[in-house]
């Protein structure tokens, strides 16, 4: 359960080297290789393996989205994903949405003060930020199609208004560039 | 946990020495005297000016908070009940967890640190705001004695002491050392409505920047060095016990390192989760599922009906109900049910023990830590001042963390493990059918009607799981749980003959408190029945309230406002109503229009929930807006869809894939008014926007359907209409 290579410079491994398998993932820009059977979910081997626990585990099947990573760009169900698939594509969890200043739907999300108990929250912005990042002027019925994801606090009303201000943020950025 | 305004930096977490990328971000709520203790070394806070607050040189001041954060947003509402008193910079405002620990050792020097009941505010406003103005006198005591000057003559704003005949001011980070070695001869007044600078002001929360950018820490986060992880599972009926169980499959699973069994199931010892999960997965335990094998909520829920055929306890009583229904004109009855219930909060319950030779730690998101200490003392063996309770971001609360069932066990197999750490998790469906529910509940009423269609009587009998019966035994006085009755001993309506009886049911299914408890049900049916006797009556629902509610000003003032900013009575398109209710509970009066959509073919859409609410003075109007539409959403899914069946002893719905939640998609929008009574009332949040959800709407659905829905949850009746 070592991270070998951690900066990316150490020695390509193999999978199946007797009990162990390597995995080589890029997270964040990072790629790191690590010892886990290849059937695990991906979401173990963010959280329990490489320490980034802002991706959560609510369900284990894919019903409730608080485990929602990037892969590609696109978001993905990480608790029922193994992290075989992950392989060799960029994978983006929470704690690399933002640049170098905070992602269009976070600084929405602070300005309307949309989360509560918080714990969905990472897996409602990686959606969110797809939306914004690939919807310029979301409708309300693109908000309803796109943010499939559960709130049991009930963030919704707020998560929708801030959806629509983080767009209004992008584009504003979009035009200062 | 630490947090601090978005404006400075939050360094002030602890990085595990083991953190790899990422970063395992840990709270420290150490005392002073085990700050050395590896690795939960943290850096220091600043002066310690009370158990309440320190100031560190740069003014920066840190309020310990004894309430948990589980999103109702005591985090940000405690400090400001202290910083409204401190007069310091909002700006330079800190707030961490209180620890239970010292509350043990310093005879409970942070009084209540249970939440729940809507109480945070109600309970702990005066000693916090006492906490602040101490504070702020002894640092104008400090600031007196360096300028030798009359304290009369300085005032406090913004984190500094001036003296303005002199000129002179000094920041609240010089003069905390002094005023902290300052007693003061006699505690000074705290401030009342009116007089207020920060309560009342709407603001954001403190600890939404770390919930945006996956640094909050959860108990589910918290990684100790050397730590292992345990899959749990226990029998799946309750009673039941572990018959048999062959270890080997585990064992052969990589990374499992043993089996465990503890009380009524066993839990999978490995190095990751997964590996344990994997570990329990391959197992084939062999269960005596005991007494309750057979037990069924379709049979309880029948029994409970069976029971309102008979005259209950005597909860309230006003004039002679039984003669007046026998006199009325006009009688009317219906009975209503409502189902056991799972909270369902999103972060599955799970709790990081570890255990030294003097010291035990515990890691989790409690709703109530002095009850984990207590376990933790009680399972280990351990002096209670020994026991360290570190309490984090709770994700998701709703009454399910206030017990410490998952602590209890997570307890037994750390004990069985030694003095190895260890996290224990639980998944999704092993905490919902290990969990506890809203009771189930059965209610009839019986109302009775002179000629001109007055009601003269009004009868109800209810059949409810008790709670306390289990958990409290001492206050059930007479057959009566209070948790049972309320929102319907106190029904405000004024009807010369009232009776109000109850029948204390138990059963084998485990009942806990759900989001405002005994009015999430009674509040249904009272409000639901309310509406079948105005038509009965002849009456618009509005007015018909009013005319019954003309002794409760508070009341009438809550229900109108909500009317009037739902513009009630307005012209809706075919398939649309509104519906109104009103329900008071935890010291707050709450009023709802629902403004209902139902396609022909059945489908029910909430579009808006108009919301008027007096909770008496606020402390962050912000806070209590996310509050009502949080308890709207939250209630909402338990009317449209909630239901915990119960077949052959077991949990019918076990995940999310049973167990059907509002989403985005059917989020209504939700407004929030406030009609507020001011003066000395302060009422809770957390809660009493939820019971008047449920009713609005089904009484919506009738106008439009001509169906009365009196049992819940909607999703079971055919609604398809023509």
């Amino acid at each position: 359960m070592k991270i070998m290579g951690g900066d990316g410079s150490g020695p390509a491994v193999a999978h199946d080297l007797g009990m162990h398998s390597m995995i080589t993932l890029t997270v964040n820009g990072k790629t790191q290789t690590i010892d886990v059977e290849p059937d695990t979910p991906l979401l173990w081997v963010l959280r329990d393996h490489l320490d980034l626990t802002g991706t959560k585990f609510g369900c284990g099947i894919a019903q409730c989205g608080a485990c929602t990573v990037h892969l590609d760009g696109r978001p993905l169900r990480s608790c029922v994903t193994p992290v075989s698939v992950a392989e060799g594509q960029a994978i983006t969890t929470i704690e690399g949405l933002a640049g170098d200043t905070l992602h269009a739907v976070q600084q929405a999300w602070i300005e309307h003060d949309v989360p509560q108990c918080g714990y969905c929250q990472s897996g409602q912005l990686m959606v969110a930020a797809h939306l914004v990042d690939n919807t310029p002027n979301p409708s309300d019925e693109d908000i309803d199609q796109a943010m499939i994801n559960i709130c049991r606090c009930g963030t919704y009303p707020r998560m929708r208004s801030a959806i629509h201000r983080a767009a209004a943020l992008a584009r504003d950025a979009m035009a200062d560039a | 946990m630490t947090l601090q305004n978005p404006a400075l930096s939050r360094r002030t977490f602890v990085k595990s020495s083991v953190a790899a990328s990422g970063g395992l971000m840990l709270a420290l709520s150490l005392p002073k005297a085990n700050a050395g203790l590896d690795p939960w070394t943290g850096e220091p806070t600043g002066t310690e000016i009370s158990a309440w607050l320190t100031i560190d040189p740069n003014s920066q001041v840190t309020i310990r908070v004894a309430q948990s954060e589980m999103g109702e947003g005591v985090f940000t509402a405690m400090p400001m009940l202290v910083a409204e008193e401190l007069d310091c910079d909002w700006n330079q405002v800190k707030a961490e967890y209180a620890s239970a620990n010292r509350s043990v050792r310093e005879n409970g020097v942070y009084k209540r640190m249970g939440t729940g009941g809507s109480g945070a505010v109600r309970r702990s406003r005066e000693y916090l705001q006492q906490a602040g103005a101490s504070a702020r006198e002894r640092l104008k005591a400090a600031a007196a004695a360096r300028w030798e000057v009359p304290v009369a003559e300085l005032r406090t704003e913004g984190g500094e002491v001036f003296h303005d005949a002199s000129g002179r001011r000094t920041a609240y980070g010089v003069l905390a050392a002094e005023a902290a070695a300052i007693t003061l001869a006699e505690e000074p007044p705290i401030r009342k409505a009116g007089e207020f600078k920060l309560l009342g002001t709407p603001l954001n929360r403190l600890d939404v920047p770390s919930k945006v950018d996956g640094s909050a820490t959860f108990g589910i986060d918290v990684k100790v060095p050397g730590m292992v992880y345990a899959a749990y599972d226990a029998c799946p009926v309750w009673g039941g016990t572990l018959a048999a169980l062959d270890d080997a499959p585990a064992l052969a699973v990589k990374g499992v390192k043993k089996v465990i069994r503890v009380e009524d199931g066993f839990a999978v010892i490995a190095d990751s989760y997964w590996r344990a999960r994997k570990g329990l997965e391959a197992l084939s335990p062999e269960w005596d599922l005991g007494p309750n094998a057979g037990a069924s909520s379709d049979a309880m829920r029948a029994e409970f009906k069976g029971d309102l055929d008979r005259r209950g306890v005597v909860a309230h009583e006003e004039g002679d109900t039984y003669a007046s229904l026998e006199g009325a004109e006009t009688v009317i009855e219906a009975d209503y049910d409502a189902p056991y219930l799972a909270h369902l909060a999103m972060e599955p319950v799970n709790c990081t023990v570890s255990i030294a030779k003097d010291r035990v730690d515990v890691w989790t998101g409690t709703q109530n830590p002095e009850s984990v200490l207590g376990a933790a003392a009680e399972i280990l063996g351990r002096a209670p001042e020994t026991i360290h309770v570190h309490n984090c971001f709770l994700g998701g609360g709703f009454g399910r963390r206030s017990m410490p069932d998952f602590a209890r066990r997570a307890l037994a197999i750390a004990k069985a493990l030694g003095n190895t750490p260890v996290k224990v998790l639980w998944s999704r469906e092993a905490d919902t059918r290990t969990g506890h529910f809203r009771p189930l509940a059965a209610l009839r009423f019986k109302a009775g009607f002179d000629a001109n269609g007055k009601p003269v009587a009004l009868l109800n009998r209810s059949a409810t799981h008790s709670i306390l019966a289990g958990f409290r035994p001492e206050v059930v006085q007479n057959g009566l749980d209070g948790s049972s009755t309320e929102g319907l001993e106190n029904q405000p309506y004024d009807i010369a003959n009232v009776s109000i009886e109850h029948h204390l049911k138990r059963t084998p299914v485990p009942v806990w408190f759900w989001r405002s408890v005994g009015s999430s049900q009674n509040g249904f049916a009272l409000e639901a029945f309310i509406d079948e006797m105005a038509e009965a009556a002849g009456q618009d629902p509005l007015a018909f309230r009013q005319a019954l509610l003309h002794k409760h000003p508070a009341m009438l003032n809550t229900l109108n406002l909500a009317a009037e900013k739902a513009n009630w009575g307005r012209p809706m398109a075919p398939g649309s109503a509104q519906g109104i209710a009103i329900h008071e509970s935890f010291g707050s009066i709450c009023a709802q229009v629902a403004e209902v959509t139902v396609t022909q073919s059945g489908e029910v859409k909430v579009e808006r929930v108009v919301t008027a609410i007096d909770c008496g003075n606020t402390v962050n109007p912000r806070t209590i807006a996310e509050q009502v539409e949080s308890s709207v959403i939250y209630g909402l899914s338990a009317a449209l869809w909630g239901r915990s069946d119960i077949e052959n002893g077991q949990v019918v719905q076990q995940n999310f894939d049973r167990n059907r939640v509002v989403k985005m998609v059917e989020a209504p929008a939700v407004e929030t008014h406030f009609s507020l009574s001011g003066g000395e009332h302060w009422g809770g949040i957390g809660e009493p926007a939820l019971p008047p959800t449920a009713p609005a709407v089904v009484n919506a659905i009738y106008k439009i359907t001509g169906r009365r829905i009196r049992a819940l949850p909607i999703a079971q009746h055919d609604l398809r209409w023509s």
